[in-house]
């Protein structure tokens, strides 16, 4: 389809903004009477407060309060997952005690170092297999992990199971979750290979490039909140209720967002937010709280670890038959995080096995807090998996390629547990495509070819997330003036996403770009609802909106035109900024006309009446406060149907010097599959960030607690290691199928989550082959592991421990 | 009990001389309370963090008498305070030394080379994450080493020399001055002493506090590279998990006289195994006068680990340090 819009480049609006750096993040904003606030956070891993003494820190000059615990929760701290805004029962190294408010920073930090605070030391566990030991210390107060609707509960093994489980075997305690389809005994009966192993995963934080800073005050009843998310309405809808305010009464401002990963998109990062805004109350004065780097490490939160058991059989043909999976996930200390079960998810989708089959056990350890991170399960499976195609592939005398191309899903398949089918899947056509972009035939001889004590590996990995959702809302506005005004509250994260979905009501209006304005950076400009900036879901999601805003829009132009200027609505068309008639362009009414127009009759066409009766209680407040401003367009989006994926496929080649463990990535692509692509420029930053986040994974990212007293190790870039630029490739090849997906407007679906998880498995894929199919387990594979099993050598490593070298 | 990160500088009182003469009076005067600061790499972190707590900042970079590289009747002399990219793209020292080039040009980030200085680099403090935590291990005046135990996260301190501590010498160009046989000129109020490269960098056995032989009230003002090992055939390698920021998890630096293929003399160090840089002259005495081959540079391997202890993590730096020796001999 020709389009306008859709499938160009543009400049987003924020860019000269970032460019010049006068675009404004949460730590810019100053406020007349601002004071600083710091954090008092717990340098032990599970303990009770016992007492607080600042007698000392609250008589000094410049101190003008502080806030516990106790101030944030009167009727006690609320017994459930998640991080608490303070608390007095700390269950990990970092977790905010209390705060301090003063004129400046040093004022604060300096009173906090004359504060005395009390702890009743608890147990402490870093490895999720040391806490289902019989006599394992449980993380959190009330056991080891949380049961939905039941609260917290205690998980124990056997010791011979822990020990079993270690020692490489299936674990045999009973799952807190069991799902499966297909018959798994029947399907392994039919494989004549068959793979069975452990694995690990290493969590890793974060580590925003922009801290969570935020800024607070109070005016007029209303809480104005200058933070950094993901999110724009998703996200203030959820704080508004963590802090306990009106959604009307809160104005929540974020123009620019430095970097977000899953965990900024919703209101789980309660500390950043909750600290100041209940400060600011309290001492009546703005509160600005700088986030350091450490403490972005432990209030931004991290993905999960896996620990993992995995059986996978290929019929003689190449097609799995079955996979067998099992994971004990860590929770960290303040819970969280589904990971394991979207791991299974994620071998279904992208594997169509016959038969699957998903075990999983939650438990805590007292490490930072987890929750989604980019890819959450998914994008740690992907590296586990790809090598084991491939040891398939080659016993079973098929070609890596062949094997992805015999299990790909496609158009008219399901997915996953709940057998669900495609929007569209054109799986096949992005192999094709990687494959010819990249030379993947050509390239086969080069295969083990060494050089000295260099070896080339080849890799192929494959990535998905489930990138759409639907059932939000979306409004646009028409002043007299003609300009398009697209109510925006997706969020600037950093992809752009705000301004290509803004495109979509543009080209339904097909209105120039230089005559749109995207309304967007702040709550009180009333932006519609909608879902939180995660799970690869923005562009399908909020197109959907748009579209149908612009639609509502377009319907009402042409009812103006149709009542003022005779005919039927059917005879009414669009162009050149003017609704007129089809069969004589001159009888019409310019944009600015019709605007004009419907503000004077108002009611509905303003905003004021026969609104959709789903909007939800944000997008209504929003209305209700543009009603009779201006010519309104409002939506609320029914539920789509079926899932709607977002696929990549990488191939890489690098050269690894098995001397040293380390290794050259020679030369790497990423192609998405994501239906319609809205801004050529936006898919390729995802696919080149995504590529670097890949590497990351597979090669180094860590995520490092000493078990002698349960501090972090890796707070910051230097210990978290993540990649580098001399650790990527000079050039990232992109590419993308560009089929338009049936549920979606425009045909579009998201990829930011798959485009790190094919370059993962890719990677973790090169490597193995590098080393004759030698499959480790694991994610990272760092320089030690490869340079031990060249070598032969072994560390004194506990098995399958997490938050350690080793996962 | 150990704080965790404050990120906020406290007071302290910054002095700036312009002259040597003032430095060292300001350096003696001051004593362990002066805090020597120049490119500022290992210092912002500390005092943030307020795990070191001095009374003072004396800044050296204003001094021009302790920037730059001249040549010397012996050599040449590179100021203390010339900064790691300058030294990475001299042309004096990248004809005649480009091995100390080399080791330069792979410290950390073009942004820290930018800024960060030789002394500096020579002189940093050790980077075992518990001591930089602010543990109260034995480096910082506790009974204990938290990376020596049966859980410690060791997987990057040393494999020789231990005693109470584990940590290794982190400095890239270090390795390379010992393999240059440089000479460190180390000044104070009462005069100027010269301290081979070699016996600079003290280990655990001697001082468990200082990873160098500076006094207090001294200050490191210049480092003088021999013509000894000018032109030299040399080798530089440094095994980093990234390769940008990241501290050496072994790395090797060597110079050689060759004649025809055979190996007259050698001087070859490693970093990052060690407190110290470790000068493997077993393995320079073993290679005097063989042939520069495979053979030779495989016995030579396995020769340079004999003695080491590894931890629970690091038994992998066995094997890279006989593959990094291998390679320096192979050439």
């Amino acid at each position: 389809m020709a389009y306008m819009h859709i499938g160009k480049d543009f400049t987003p609006p924020d860019v000269p903004g970032k460019v010049t750096g006068r675009i404004k993040y949460a730590e810019d904003y100053t406020r007349e009477g601002m004071v600083y606030a710091r954090l008092l956070t717990s340098p032990i891993p599970h303990a009770r407060v016992v007492d607080i003494d600042a007698s000392e820190a609250l008589e000094m000059e410049g101190v003008l309060g502080m806030l516990t615990a106790d101030d944030c929760y009167p009727d006690g701290e609320p017994q459930s997952t998640g991080l608490k805004m303070l608390t007095n029962e700390p269950t990990l190294v970092g977790e905010p005690i209390l705060a301090i408010a003063a004129v400046d920073e040093k004022t604060a930090e300096t009173a906090i170092s004359k504060i005395s605070v009390t702890f009743e030391r608890l147990p402490f566990v870093l490895d999720p297999l040391d806490s289902l030991q019989p006599d394992g210390a449980d993380a959190y107060n009330g056991g080891n992990t949380f049961v939905f609707r039941q609260g917290f509960a205690e998980e124990k093994w056997s010791s011979d199971q822990v020990a079993s489980f270690r020692a490489g075997n299936e674990p045999t305690a009973e799952p807190q979750q069991t799902v499966a389809y297909g018959d798994l005994e029947a399907s392994f009966s039919e494989s004549s290979y068959v793979y069975e192993g452990t694995f690990t995963n290493a969590g890793y934080p974060h580590m925003s490039m922009e801290p969570r800073s935020a800024l607070a005050y109070w005016e007029d009843g209303k809480l104005y909140l200058h933070g950094g998310s993901q999110s724009l309405t998703a996200f203030a809808d959820g704080i508004a209720g963590v802090i306990g305010v009106p959604k009307e009464d809160l104005v929540f401002v974020n123009a620019a967002t430095g970097g977000g990963f899953g965990q900024r998109a919703r209101a789980g990062s309660i500390p950043v937010y909750g600290v100041p805004a209940k400060l600011s109350q309290k001492i009546n004065r703005p509160v600005m709280m700088r986030v350091t780097r450490e403490e972005e490490f432990t209030i931004g939160g991290a993905r999960q670890g896996l620990t993992g058991w995995i059986k996978v059989g290929f019929k003689p043909d190449g097609v799995m038959a079955a996979c067998d999976l099992w994971i004990v996930s860590d929770n960290g200390g303040k819970g969280g995080g589904a990971d394991a079960y979207s791991a299974a998810d994620c071998i279904s989708v992208l594997y169509q096995a016959d038969a699957v089959r998903f075990r999983g056990t939650a438990i805590g350890t007292n490490t930072a807090h987890r929750g989604a991170q980019r890819g959450p399960g998914q994008n740690q499976i992907a590296p586990i998996i790809s090598p084991i195609l491939d040891v398939a592939a080659d016993e079973l005398g098929i070609s890596r390629f062949d094997i992805r191309k015999i299990n790909t899903p496609m158009n008219g398949d399901v997915g996953g547990p709940q057998r669900t089918p495609f929007t569209s899947a054109y799986m096949p056509e992005a192999l094709e495509l990687a494959a010819e972009k990249f030379g993947w035939e050509e390239r086969q001889s080069r295969r083990r070819q060494t050089n000295g004590s260099k070896v080339i590996g080849l890799g192929i990995g494959q990535g998905y997330h489930n990138a759409g959702r639907s059932g939000m809302d979306g409004i646009v506005m028409m002043g007299a003036d003609g300009r398009l005004k697209v109510h925006n509250g997706v969020g600037n994260l950093g992809t752009y996403s705000y301004a290509s979905t803004s495109r979509a009501a543009a080209e339904v209006l097909k209105m120039p770009w230089e005559r749109v304005d995207i309304i967007t950076g702040r709550t009180d400009l009333h932006l519609p609802i909608t879902s939180p900036q995660d799970g690869s879901n923005s562009i399908f999601t909020n197109t959907r909106t748009f579209y149908g805003a612009a639609q509502d829009m377009l319907a009402k132009m042409k009812e103006i035109a149709a009542n003022d200027l005779g005919g039927a609505v059917e005879d009414y068309d669009i162009s050149n900024e003017r609704v007129h008639q089809i069969s004589d362009e001159t009888v019409g009414m310019t944009f600015a006309e019709v605007a004009a127009r419907g503000i004077e009759i108002g009611g509905k066409y303003t905003g004021s009446a026969e609104l959709p009766e789903e909007l939800a209680e944000w997008t209504q407040i929003a209305v209700s406060r543009l009603a009779g401003t201006g010519f309104m367009g409002v939506f609320h989006d029914p539920q789509h149907e079926g899932n709607p994926p977002g696929f990549t496929v990488t191939c890489i080649e690098i050269e690894l010097d098995k001397e040293t463990g380390k290794y050259e990535i020679l030369d790497l692509i990423n192609v998405a599959e994501s239906g319609t692509i809205m801004h050529p420029k936006g898919m390729e930053n995802q696919l080149v960030g995504g590529a670097v986040w890949g590497i990351g994974l597979s090669g180094y990212e860590r995520h490092l607690y000493d078990p002698q007293n349960g501090m972090p190790a890796s707070t910051g870039y230097w210990q978290s290691k993540v990649p580098t630029y001399l650790d990527t490739p000079v050039k990232i090849q992109t590419g993308w199928v560009d089929l338009p997906d049936p549920e979606n407007p425009v045909g579009a679906r998201g990829v930011g989550e798959p485009a790190q998880g094919s370059v993962s498995a890719a990677l973790t894929a090169a490597i193995t082959d590098a080393l004759d199919g030698h499959i480790f387990g694991a994610s990272p594979i760092t320089a030690d592991m490869i340079i031990n099993h060249v070598a032969g050598t072994t560390e004194n490593s506990v098995p399958l421990a997490q938050n350690n070298f080793r996962g | 009990m150990v704080a965790t990160s404050h990120d906020v500088m406290p007071d302290i009182e910054l002095y700036q001389p312009a002259d040597e003469a003032t430095a060292l009076d300001l350096a003696a005067r001051l004593g362990n309370e002066g805090w020597l600061l120049s490119g500022g790499q290992d210092t912002y972190g500390w005092l943030k963090d307020r795990n070191k707590t001095p009374a003072a900042m004396i800044e050296l970079t204003q001094i021009d008498a302790w920037k730059g590289v001249k040549e010397i009747a012996d050599g040449i002399e590179i100021g203390a305070t010339t900064t790691l990219t300058e030294i990475a793209n001299d042309p004096l020292i990248k004809s005649r030394y480009a091995l100390l080039a080399k080791a330069a040009s792979v410290v950390a980030s073009p942004q820290i080379r930018n800024v960060g200085t030789l002394g500096g680099n020579l002189n940093q403090d050790a980077r075992c994450w518990y001591y930089r935590r602010g543990l109260d291990c034995y480096r910082a005046g506790g009974n204990i080493c938290y990376a020596d135990s049966p859980e410690g996260l060791n997987r990057e301190h040393a494999l020789f020399g231990a005693s109470r501590c584990v940590a290794v010498s982190p400095s890239d160009t270090a390795p390379a001055l010992v393999a240059l046989d440089a000479t460190m000129v180390v000044s104070s109020a009462s005069g100027q002493r010269l301290v081979p490269a070699q016996d600079y960098f003290v280990g655990p056995d001697r001082d468990i506090v200082n990873m160098t032989a500076l006094n207090a009230g001294e200050i490191l003002t210049a480092i003088r590279v021999p013509n000894t090992w000018a032109n030299a055939e040399f080798y530089w390698e440094k095994v980093a998990d990234r390769n940008v920021w990241d501290f050496a998890l072994v790395s090797v630096a060597a110079v050689f006289r060759v004649s025809g293929n055979t190996i007259e003399d050698s001087r070859v160090a490693c970093g990052a195994v060690e407190c110290v840089p470790r000068r493997l002259e077993t393995v320079e005495n073993a290679i005097r006068g063989q042939q520069r081959s495979e053979s030779t540079a495989s016995s030579a391997g396995n020769l340079a680990t004999d003695g080491a202890r590894p931890l629970n993590y690091n038994h992998f730096k066995i094997p890279l340090m006989q593959n990094l020796v291998k390679r320096a001999i192979r050439g």
